[in-house]
């Protein structure tokens, strides 16, 4: 019994939960103080502000938790908008471009995969490299140009809401993908290999985990994920371009610090992660919203960032405290 | 196993228990414990460091419960328990690395609290651990002045005054090493000696030693000790954590016993046989140490045929049946865990073959080895073993999570029944099964890593050094299991580099030695000499 309150008390005070509860918190108090923050139009913005953030976020989630790192995503995003529209410029259906444009998201990530499982390459050095390298090849590929000539039964889809109500269609796309990944990475033997292998690769090899072979299949699934990203991206702005998404890794990135994934691998948790992004995104709006100027949210963006790498070291060390001086007193009235 | 919970009913006496006190203003004073035995010797001196009625709690889990001692200067002190009986806690405590939550540490009488271990080395107390800490690349000179290191009038690193100092030091402790050279290939015991000049140069008064001698040859450890010897006689106060009784009768003058975070006495060494201690450590009487069930072996389990691999081993050819324990032997660096990491195939090897059940192995595939019924408990607990961060639970379920899987789903509670049920099987002591597993005790944490293979259901268990740094109660009860498990049928490898347990064990022994086999020798054949001389090659013909 008391058993299980020490679990629950843990649970509570854990990042993962504070997290989620500071945006449930930022989406009350915005929807009552800022004006059109709560309305159904801002909903779809905001939805469709998130959806490059949490879809990358799904798969960057699961490498940070094996120790690794993937930045190229934004330029694998880049790339493959910018194939989107040379493919459309040779005259392909959009119904065989865009799976094809999954599969060349895919190759990006069977590079770095390869290049960091296979050669053994620290994973940090490789994809800072091939977020340039895929970045140049963008750019190879279309110039500056731009190719905006899409079919509105698209492009419209991407921006639309189910039934023309409050809902976005993408919102559909967005819960499926986090539930499957959710599910896989909690309750799922790979799931349970992703902490072994972040926490100590040796241990996880001597018990049988094909560590190399795990970590080459989530840099699949991230270039993968980050080429869809770019068709949505590219349908949204209903514009092909090789800079589109630059600079979003970072973005990603910080969402998933923010949601209580351990940098060093080994620790954090989805539910945390989507509570990062959604916060990072809700509190941008309101501020936009609130005519703050772009530099000031990147002051926010950052502030908030130490701070949940500074917060988490501080309440472990409260609690200890807390604990030592309990027993003290009870020693002290023994 | 089932002794594992009994208790004997002489519960021994807390001889040396300190006498209540009004209040922790008054100053302790030993030498008021007037009739004891123990304090006999140094009684008319006050302790140089004490240890007043500490406690210290991890969670759910009491490491130290009220332990009280005092450390005189000019006496070696022996601290002795099973693992999980709290010493490694007491040490962190000197060491200032941990903060006791009651109860308190005075240094020559005054009260003292450290805020970390840079106040424990001010306060004159310094602790040499199993494994040096050294900085590789630095020179032993620039290692011993670490911290407090000399400088020439334009601020610069004195290196002349670095090396004259360790020179000193050096002559002092009777040990011929050049302070010049990089710390960075001396061996354990040269860089322990090290440990203890740098004690020395920072003018520490206790010296605490956590277990120096385990990784040390013989002719290392009576260096050792001639040099703790000579710095007891010159007055410091050494503390000596051991589980070897021939070296805490050969080197201390008292000792306390602790059970289970508890002390339970302090006694002078020369009133206490090892049996004495023994039954203290463990609260009960230690019949057979090693009780290798005679078993018929049946069917060839394992098969190995000329496995090498270039510069490691070499054409190693050995078989197990089941019901037969077969002990690799040989001298660290034979070879032994390797060939063994090889047939299990964490590691890869260039030709040869390993058949299990007459069926050819994949290679480099520890997967292949477990499918077919192969499990290896690793020499390296924290490094191979476990995943210290995660929770027991994980760690017991890690190789079996597809396994317990429906539908490929995991959802908590046959994880949980599956950790539960091998952890009682095997009397592991913890709080949570949430807890992370590096919270238990070194001997609770190997039955973690037994339970999470044996769990597998294995034909073939490996265990590399099964009981390197467990106390002789689950000592006891790992031979006592791996003897069952023989018995039904389970064919067993088990690499130990100690050879009372290989000759106590072993129904066959292969010794290796500079990656070769070197002897094969049925139980009959094998004894101390011929396992070392085997081991050693023609060097010990004497």
């Amino acid at each position: 019994m008391s058993d299980r309150v020490a679990t629950l008390r843990s649970r509570l005070t854990s990042w993962d939960s504070i997290i989620v509860v500071l945006t449930v918190l930022v989406l009350v108090v915005a929807s009552f103080s800022v004006d059109n923050f709560g309305t159904s139009r801002n909903f779809t913005f905001m939805v469709l502000d998130l959806l490059p953030i949490i879809l990358i976020a799904l798969p960057m989630t699961m490498i940070i938790v094996t120790g690794e790192i993937d930045l190229s995503v934004a330029s694998t995003l880049g790339l493959t908008s910018s194939m989107m529209g040379w493919l459309w410029n040779q005259g392909l259906s959009i119904e065989s471009i865009i799976p094809l444009c999954i599969v060349i998201g895919a190759v990006c990530g069977v590079v770095n995969g390869f290049l960091i499982t296979g050669l053994g390459l620290p994973s940090l050095a490789v994809t800072i490299g091939t977020l340039a390298l895929y970045r140049g090849l963008a750019f190879v590929v279309l110039g500056d140009g731009a190719v905006a000539d899409f079919p509105f039964d698209y492009t419209g889809w991407v921006t639309g809401t189910i039934g023309g109500g409050a809902v976005p269609n993408v919102l559909i796309l967005i819960v499926a993908l986090a539930l499957i990944f959710g599910i896989v990475q909690h309750a799922t033997p790979f799931g349970r290999s992703l902490y072994a292998i972040g926490a100590n690769a040796q241990a996880a090899h001597f018990s049988g985990i094909r560590v190399a072979r795990t970590k080459f299949w989530l840099y699949v699934v991230s270039g993968a994920v980050a080429g869809l990203v770019g068709v949505l991206w590219t349908l949204r702005y209903a514009s092909a371009r090789a800079d589109n998404g630059a600079g979003l890794e970072l973005a990603v990135v910080a969402a998933v610090l923010l949601g209580g994934v351990s940098i060093f691998g080994g620790k954090g948790s989805l539910p945390g992660v989507l509570a990062g992004v959604v916060l990072l995104t809700a509190l941008q709006n309101a501020l936009r919203l609130e005519d703050v100027s772009g530099q000031a949210l990147n002051i926010v963006t950052g502030t908030l960032l130490v701070l949940s790498v500074l917060l988490p070291n501080v309440t472990t060390a409260v609690r200890g405290n807390w604990q030592r001086r309990k027993l003290r007193q009870a020693a002290a009235t023994r | 196993m089932a002794e594992a919970n009994a208790r004997p009913e002489d519960q021994p006496t807390r001889r040396d228990e300190q006498p209540a006190e009004a209040g922790d203003g008054t100053a302790a004073q030993p030498a008021a414990r007037s009739g004891d035995r123990s304090g006999a010797r140094s009684g008319d001196r006050p302790a140089r460091l004490e240890v007043h009625d500490v406690a210290k709690s991890f969670g759910a889990v009491a490491a130290v419960q009220g332990v009280s001692f005092p450390l005189y200067p000019g006496e070696a002190h022996a601290l002795v328990g099973e693992n999980g009986a709290g010493k490694s806690t007491i040490v962190k405590m000197l060491a200032g690395v941990h903060r006791p939550d009651t109860g308190t540490l005075r240094v020559d009488g005054v009260d003292v609290d450290f805020g970390g271990p840079g106040d424990a080395k001010a306060a004159g107390i310094a602790v040499i651990y199993q494994e040096p800490t050294l900085f590789p690349d630095l020179s032993v000179a620039e290692n011993i002045a670490m911290g407090n290191q000399p400088l020439t009038k334009l601020r610069q690193l004195d290196r002349k005054a670095m090396n004259a100092n360790a020179e000193r030091l050096f002559r002092r402790l009777g040990v011929p090493l050049d302070p010049a050279r990089p710390a960075r290939g001396l061996s354990i015991a040269d860089q322990q000696l090290v440990e203890i000049a740098k004690a020395l140069s920072s003018e520490a008064r206790v010296l605490i030693m956590d277990e120096p001698t385990a990784a040390l040859s013989a002719v290392e450890v009576e260096r050792l000790f001639s040099v703790v010897r000579s710095l007891r006689d010159e007055g410091a106060a050494i503390m000596f954590i051991s589980h070897r009784f021939e070296e805490i009768t050969a080197l201390c003058e008292r000792v306390t016993i602790m059970r289970d975070g508890k002390h339970v006495a302090t006694e002078l060494v020369a009133d206490l046989s090892v049996d004495d201690m023994i039954r203290r450590m463990v609260g009960r009487d230690l019949s057979a140490l090693f009780p290798k069930q005679d078993v018929d072996p049946g069917e060839v389990v394992l098969e190995v045929e000329g496995l090498s691999r270039e510069g490691v081993f070499k054409d190693i050819s050995f078989s197990v049946r089941s019901g037969e324990i077969v002990a690799l032997a040989g001298l660290v660096g034979a070879g032994r865990s390797e060939v063994m990491q090889a047939v299990f195939g964490v590691d890869p090897y260039d030709t040869g073959t390993v058949k299990l059940h007459g069926r050819r192995l994949k290679k480099g595939s520890p997967r292949a080895a477990m499918a077919a019924g192969m499990a290896l408990v690793p020499e390296d607990r924290r490094q191979q073993g476990l995943v210290m961060e995660l929770s027991i639970e994980r760690n017991v379920t890690l190789p079996r999570a597809r396994k317990l899987a429906r539908l490929g789903l995991l959802f908590g509670g046959s994880e949980r029944a599956h950790a539960h049920t091998w952890t009682q099987k095997l009397q592991t002591k913890l709080g949570r099964l949430s807890d992370a597993v590096g919270t238990l005790s070194g001997g609770n944490q190997q039955k973690v890593v037994l339970a999470k293979w044996l769990a597998t259901g294995p034909k073939l268990l490996i265990v590399d050094e099964p009981t390197r740094g467990i106390d002789v109660g689950t000592k006891a009860e790992v031979h006592r299991l791996m003897s069952s498990l023989a018995a039904d049928g389970l064919a067993v490898v088990m690499v130990s580099s100690e050879l009372p347990e290989v000759l106590g064990m072993a129904d066959r022994v292969v010794v290796l030695r500079e990656g070769r086999v070197a002897a094969r020798l049925e139980r009959a054949e094998a004894t101390e000499e011929s396992v070392m001389y085997a081991a050693m090659g023609q060097e010990v013909a004497a």
